[in-house]
């Protein structure tokens, strides 16, 4: 692991994103910026997989579960080789393989469709006492959005995890403190995530989820925590993209391609600041 | 008289619960990923023997059944056949959306069976007595829907369903029925079972309804009306070349149903017939209502549903007749 190339790497994927999205004309930019930092740790060595061979069967596994947000995922997909980066132009185009919300029927290398919020972590823990019984080392990592954490499922999902023991999950929360309406806690406030995630008995990481070394590190220990595990990530809704680091609505904005390529521009400008 | 009717119409031997705790661990005796999934009701719906003999491939997951179904999921993504068994109305109703989503739309291999069909949940009344959950499961896409009529059935079902992908809703009562079948009867999904031939009118049921249907045969052969009885086991697909067929022979139709008559049996035997061959039609089946404590026979008078009503109902369809 080379913490300058996480970085590229999440840039990479940032500007995958950007560009996608312009080509749709919009899209949930807020949640796809501050998830990247993660999928470029994902997938630049946290998890064990081949994109030459998506079906492997002892492979990690990742849900994510914060659906929107399946543009990012396309992108770190497309850069770790899973398929074309040209096809991410097709976004939500007609007839297209990569639609807003994960499809795992469609979109090679995701493996399980998501999109209605608190729905993922659950069908994570059945694909993770799935690889238990199947004897596979797999890994399952989930992310949800803390605005997801407002479903009730997930709480239903978290005991189970526990009672069970499913140390080969781990739950990854993208922190941005933010949900379609504003700010988290102004509409219904998690109080203290960590606090209730112990108490649920996960054990619980905190990280930057702006440092993609920071988070593969962070990652590796909950791989190796011996219990089902959770890390919090403090993120930012729109991090990385210029025109969506905003206070107001960035959740969901129409985006046109000059927007586009100046917010790569920026994207290249600190990449070279670092 | 038929290939599939046993000789005497009597009380079955076993609870239709120990059928399908007996078929589930027969199918899992011969295939390694099928997997037993409950939401704390495994003392009501008769699975403890399951859990005896394969005590590593029983999940009881806690009273959540959204989680429940969304687990299921996710084990059917790794190759397990999970069969999630609870009571009918939260199986459905309250797991809606993930057996929509976490199933359906991701083209898994789960099974739902649903306990306590309709009038069947008696004592527990009103909040456990599903008269919805075929509607339900009729509106998600490739969702196939089976209510068997007897133990026999039953058995049949669930070993056919453990053998072929896709996710099915099944729903049943776990006492002891009367047994329509011979032990030896062969059925197939999606294929209605004609039980008896006759020309005036065609009874279509399902479930314990398969029974109301013969004894309102007999009433009506007294007033010399002449009653075909098909068991559609099968909501969906529905078999209607079957219904289609008894159109065109008998010229009216009746359906019945432990359910609501919005969503289940009767609506979709009416608009294959309405699409196909329109005759005069009657539903039997609760009309629009809650449930509510009582005993069986007692709900089954009060909703309508004992062979006097469907032979009330076929009599008014066979007068239709000659009016269209």
């Amino acid at each position: 692991m080379n913490g300058y190339s996480l970085k590229k790497d999440a840039a990479e994927i940032r500007k995958l994103t950007i560009r996608a999205m312009a080509s749709a004309g919009y899209g949930h930019i807020g949640g796809s910026m501050s998830v990247c930092d993660a999928l470029a740790a994902l997938y630049g060595g946290v998890m064990h997989v081949d994109p030459s061979d998506p079906d492997m069967p002892d492979r990690d596994r990742l849900v994510l579960s914060k659906g929107h947000c399946g543009p990012a995922l396309y992108a770190a997909l497309a850069y770790k080789g899973y398929f074309p980066a040209e096809e991410l132009a097709t976004l939500n185009a007609n007839g297209t393989l990569l639609p807003s919300h994960c499809d795992r029927l469609k979109t090679r290398g995701v493996d399980i469709s998501t999109g209605s919020l608190g729905q993922g972590l659950s069908l994570a823990s059945g694909v993770a006492y799935g690889c238990r019984m199947r004897g596979y080392a797999s890994k399952v990592f989930c992310i949800v959005g803390d605005g997801e954490l407002q479903e009730g499922q997930n709480w239903e999902a978290i005991q189970f995890i526990a009672h069970h023991r499913l140390d080969n999950l781990i739950l990854i929360v993208d922190n941005n403190k933010r949900q379609l309406d504003g700010y988290t806690e102004e509409i219904c406030a998690q109080q203290n995530l960590a606090d209730k995630f112990m108490s649920f008995g996960l054990k619980v990481f905190l990280c930057c989820g702006h440092d993609p070394e920071a988070i593969f590190r962070t990652l590796e220990q909950a791989k190796e925590a011996g219990a089902p595990s959770a890390v919090i990530l403090d993120t930012e809704k729109g991090k990385g993209c210029v025109f969506a680091e905003i206070p107001g609505f960035n959740h969901y904005m129409v985006i046109d391609k000059t927007m586009a390529e100046a917010a790569c521009r920026e994207i290249d400008r600190r990449l070279s600041d670092e | 008289m038929s290939d599939y009717l046993a000789e005497r119409f009597l009380l079955d031997t076993i609870e239709m619960r120990a059928a399908y705790c007996d078929a589930l661990i027969a199918a899992a005796e011969e295939n390694p990923d099928i997997i037993d999934v409950e939401s704390d009701v495994q003392y009501s719906m008769g699975t403890r023997k399951f859990k005896e003999r394969f005590p590593d491939r029983t999940i009881n997951c806690g009273i959540m059944e959204a989680h429940a179904v969304g687990f299921c999921g996710g084990l059917s993504s790794m190759g397990y056949i999970p069969f999630y068994h609870a009571f009918g109305t939260f199986a459905t109703r309250r797991a809606f959306d993930q057996v929509f989503l976490s199933l359906a739309y991701q083209n898994m291999n789960v099974k739902i069976v649903g306990g306590d069909a309709g009038v069947t949940a008696t004592a527990n009344g009103g909040t456990h007595m599903p008269f919805e959950d075929m509607g339900l499961m009729r509106l998600v896409p490739g969702m196939t829907v089976i209510e068997p009529a007897d133990s026999v059935m039953y058995k049949t079902a669930i070993r056919d369903m453990a053998n072929t992908y896709g996710n099915y809703y099944i729903r049943s009562c776990r006492r002891k029925t009367i047994k329509i079948y011979r032990e030896d009867a062969k059925f197939q999904i999606g294929k209605a079972n004609v039980l008896t031939q006759g020309t005036d009118v065609a009874i279509i049921a399902c479930g314990i309804m398969v029974y109301q249907a013969l004894l309102a045969r007999e009433i009506l052969a007294e007033k010399g009306v002449s009653a075909r009885v098909i068991d559609m086991h099968t909501i969906k697909p529905l078999d209607k070349g079957c219904v289609i067929k008894a159109a065109e022979e008998c010229g009216a139709v009746v359906t019945a149903e432990n359910h609501n008559i919005i969503g289940g049996l009767g609506e979709t035997v009416c608009a294959a017939l309405s699409e196909n061959h329109p005759v005069p039609s009657e539903r039997v089946g609760v009309e629009d209502k809650f449930g509510q404590v009582g005993t069986q026979e007692y709900l089954m008078e009060i909703y309508g549903l004992t062979a006097k009503d469907i032979a009330r109902k076929a009599l008014l369809a066979v007068s239709r007749k000659n009016k269209v």
